[in-house]
């Protein structure tokens, strides 16, 4: 969040007093026996869920199963519990995560109000107390287990109401912030693929973790909550090395392309350019995020094959005889054949290949026509030649961005898929290309003095009879 | 049968070993008496319960997953069989039984399942497995038995240790969550050494060692198998068998995190392999050098007994070690790095190691690069293990080229010894010798 703007502030004001309302209505006749004790249990396991979060993806995307503390609060305190509840969710106020002030009081608030409502409806819809008589908990009677699980499943529909509400008040006051919040929207936008709908249902499984503390709590007290945090922990750690893994593999992809590049002076960063430029043209055009992903793999490693093509034809000043132009028709292949095993890329694979041809049929390796084309092959193929355009080339200076934009429409529907040159402009207008410093060789690195991607220049090549 | 497939047949039974051999009949052997006890003694407590259990073990076998370094683990089907084997009372089971104690409790007549006798737990886990591996079968995948009988023993140790004790724990929860405690670790160790045996076998590494990386990579999961375990065991007390469904939640999380996690791994090593090809389509080395190196350097790593991170970063650094020769304008004939002048082995050396060390990820994989340009015996610095190895293999590979020949590769092997000391060390090239002598290089 960064400037909140009048109506966040309303908004905000408005759900923390409704919480310090129903905080403040809480009647001051003495609780019963261990109430305190399940409530500051439970209020640890909040924080200590809260506080360590599951990390999915990028930003603040996380799952917390701290809504397990909540519930089980509901469950085990009976018409106390949607009391109980509300002060466990109002913890989320002391969380250890860095956040703002305004932040924290809006958490506290919003789980206080998620707790107390589902504490309500657990009540009204019949649910009864998985522990009676708080305090004096004797489990060593056989029977009591029994009657726990008379009481266990009498409360499995009140519980899963007041699961659904805490799901529905959590999300919905997150949703008001969402619409209200500039920033918070931006975020939103990285969701992981799957999305919204697996974000809930994780949210319920989460909460049936509650019926589950609340059901193991008398027979092992306070021990229940913490050995159900232990199989999620491990979740966590394998959550947390699989986001390791996946900088480093990103990390290691970019860097080998970049090694790959330096054969060539003029083209360093290319492929790092033409990737975020495919990126923003899948953004634009609402692609789903994996495969929003695969294509940016797919426009770093879009010209990879070009090291299969030999230097001295990179390196030729003037016309290019057929078996050259040969050689360089032959590089979406050679990249193919070269990233072909990594299994990931899919669809990106068939972008790489196919990132020369041209609407009108008369581009290589195939010769596709239209929508014969792959979607990826189209979309790098924008990027690619509006990079090409605006880079600095032994045998010109780079293009200023209007005029490669003009390029790009006169090559519409010729050249370019219409609709991608379309977007791509639209996300220039929006995100902007950033300012390239123009390269100066210092003397020893290898110029070429043709690029096959320029379509401002295109490639000469000999005429033949 | 043709000759062709029947030597097929053949040549894969040999690739059966003592261990797996001595596994797979000791769990056959259970498994038959087992069966053979159900005939004669009348199935204990109600049948739903065994079933339910069954099905989950079945259910947990169907979600099997590979971990990092190719192991097939069955996470949910062990937890679900150690359950089984601890389960001390189900609530909720209102069918009559024999051998059950019927208890009135709020002018209900409850029955109570108490736990199972040992053998009973075998048949159900063996039921399960095998239900749960049918699909596995059917999509053409391994039907993954070494793993499973692994998992069958280790439950059955656990069985024999509990049912004599469970009577006893009925009244003391505390107490019982203790030895649940002690007993599921038991079942994880039982089952971790087993799988270390066979992977010993299997990868002709020493013993200690895959003991050793087995605890390392398994323990997270092996604990939360345990605790998953122990969960259900009290919440089947209370909730009843079908209720628990309601924790498949948490443990489907677990699954789906390691599964996220073993896939990364797996796409990583497989860019990484991919891309180490970018010096052979650039003509700079000849083709499926890289991936030669890495393997020989592999066995290499495995016979000097080097634990798996230290294998994984050789692996990388093995496909990447020829990185460098990027930056040459023009190719080395043939690639061969042992043609070239030392000064200009170290500048691709430190060429390639510069471009690792750009990932940012991979700096001990860029350190071993770094110095593979170094003889054993530099004098400036003893180059790492890593740099070593991958010296001595990518010499071989030069000299031997990939041939099969054994005259060439023994050639190849005494070329290298004769430098032994001086540019290789010796231990590496004992190691090395041993590796090719044992199996051509394209088989290793």
């Amino acid at each position: 969040m960064g400037r909140l703007s009048l109506a966040t502030w309303l908004y905000i004001a408005v759900v923390v007093s409704a919480a310090a309302a129903v905080l403040a209505s809480i009647p001051a006749g003495p609780e019963p026996n261990g109430f305190w004790v399940v409530c500051a249990a439970l209020a640890l396991l909040f924080l200590v869920c809260d506080s360590t979060p599951i990390v999915l993806g990028p930003r603040q995307w996380a799952w917390s199963p701290s809504s397990a503390a909540t519930l089980a609060a509901v469950v085990l305190l009976g018409n106390r519990g949607a009391v109980g509840a509300a002060i466990v969710g109002a913890v989320a106020v002391f969380s250890v995560r860095r956040v703002r002030l305004i932040e924290r009081l809006f958490n506290g608030a919003m789980y206080a109000l998620a707790g107390y409502a589902a504490g309500m409806t657990f009540h009204t819809q019949g649910g009864q107390p998985f522990i009676q008589g708080l305090g004096n908990v004797d489990h060593v009677l056989f029977a009591k287990h029994l009657t726990s699980y008379a009481t266990f499943h009498a409360s499995l529909k009140p519980f899963a109401a007041a699961a659904v509400v805490h799901v529905l008040v959590n999300h919905g006051l997150l949703w008001g912030m969402l619409l209200l919040d500039r920033h918070s929207r931006a975020t939103a936008r990285q969701a992981p693929g799957w999305g919204v709908p697996l974000l809930l249902a994780s949210d319920l499984g989460f909460a049936a973790l509650g019926l589950v503390i609340a059901a193991l709590w008398p027979v092992l007290g306070p021990l229940a909550a913490a050995i159900v945090l232990v199989p999620l922990y491990v979740a966590r750690w394998a959550m947390g090395q699989f986001a390791e893994q996946q900088r480093a593999h990103t990390a290691t992809l970019r860097a080998l392309c970049q090694a790959v590049e330096t054969k060539d002076f003029y083209t360093r960063g290319h492929s790092e350019r033409v990737s975020r430029g495919s990126g923003m043209i899948a953004r634009q055009i609402g692609m789903r995020s994996d495969r929003a992903e695969a294509i940016r793999f797919a426009g770093m490693l879009h010209d990879v094959g070009k090291l299969g093509v030999p230097t001295k034809v990179l390196q030729k000043e003037g016309r290019l005889t057929e078996e050259e132009f040969a050689a360089i028709q032959l590089h979406p292949m050679r990249g193919l054949e070269i990233v072909r095993e990594i299994g990931f890329l899919n669809e990106a694979l068939t972008g790489i290949m196919h990132h020369h041809e041209r609407m009108d049929g008369r581009g290589y390796p195939m010769g596709f026509a239209g929508h014969e084309i792959p979607e990826f092959a189209r979309i790098i193929a924008v990027a690619d030649a509006f990079d090409s355009m605006t880079s600095t080339r032994a045998y010109r200076k780079a293009t200023r961005i209007p005029e490669a934009i003009a390029e790009l429409r006169r090559g519409a529907g010729t050249q370019f898929d219409p609709k991608f040159v379309d977007a791509f402009i639209a996300a220039l207008d929006q995100e902007g290309w950033g300012l390239q410093e123009p390269a100066q060789p210092r003397g020893h690195e290898i110029l070429t003095s043709q690029d096959h991607d320029d379509p401002i220049a295109p490639l000469r090549v000999v005429e033949t009879i | 049968m043709t000759a062709r497939a029947a030597e097929q047949r053949w040549l894969a039974w040999q690739t059966i070993d003592t261990g797996r051999l001595v596994l797979l009949s000791v769990t056959s052997t259970l498994v038959v008496v087992a069966v053979a006890r159900t005939t004669v003694v009348p199935f204990y407590g109600t049948r739903f319960v065994a079933i339910a259990f069954g099905l989950y073990i079945a259910f947990g076998e169907l979600l099997r997953l590979v971990l990092p370094g190719g192991r097939e683990a069955a996470p949910i089907a062990m937890s679900a069989a150690l359950s089984y084997a601890m389960v001390l009372r189900v609530a909720g089971q209102h069918w009559p039984q024999v051998s059950s104690r019927p208890v009135v409790v709020n002018r209900h007549v409850v029955n109570v399942v108490m736990n199972g006798p040992p053998l009973q737990v075998v048949l159900v886990a063996a039921a399960g497995m095998l239900l749960g591996s049918l699909p596995h079968i059917a999509a053409g995948r391994r039907a993954g038995l070494t793993g499973m009988s692994a998992r069958l023993v280790a439950v059955a140790c656990v069985a024999f240790i509990f049912h004599p004790l469970s009577s006893h724990l009925l009244a003391m929860p505390k107490v019982a969550f203790v030895v649940m405690a002690i007993l599921a670790m038991l079942g994880w160790l039982i089952e971790t050494v087993i799988s270390a045996v066979i992977r010993a076998d299997d990868l002709r590494a020493r013993y200690s060692v895959t003991l050793a990386d087995e605890l390392r990579v398994q323990w997270r999961l092996g604990l939360a198998v345990g605790v998953a375990a122990i969960i259900t065991v009290f919440g089947a007390e209370v909730m009843g068998i079908a209720e628990l469904a309601v924790f498949a939640g948490p443990l489907l999380v677990i699954q789906f995190a390691f599964r996220r996690y073993a896939g990364i791994r797996a796409t990583y090593l497989q860019t990484v392999r991919a891309l180490a090809q970018v010096t052979e389509v650039g003509g700079y080395v000849e083709s499926g050098h890289s991936r030669r190196v890495s393997r020989l350097a592999l066995a290499i790593g495995r016979e000097l007994g080097m634990p798996e991170p230290d294998l994984l970063n050789l692996e990388y650094a093995a496909l990447m070690h020829d990185i460098g020769q990027l930056s040459l304008v023009e190719p080395i004939p043939g690639g061969a790095t042992l043609l070239v002048s030392p000064a200009e082995a170290r500048r691709i050396a430190e060429y390639g190691a510069e471009v690792i060390r750009q990932t940012g990820v991979l700096d001990a994989v860029a350190e071993l690069v770094r110095w593979q340009w170094l003889p054993a015996s530099g004098g400036l610095r003893t180059p790492p293990l890593g740099s070593k190895v991958i010296r001595a293999a990518n010499a071989f590979d030069d000299l031997a080229g990939g041939s099969v020949d054994r005259d060439r590769t023994a050639a190849a092997v005494d070329r290298l010894r004769f430098a032994a000391n001086t540019e290789y060390d010796p231990l590496v090239v004992a190691a090395l010798a041993a590796v090719t002598d044992r199996l051509p290089i394209t088989r290793l």
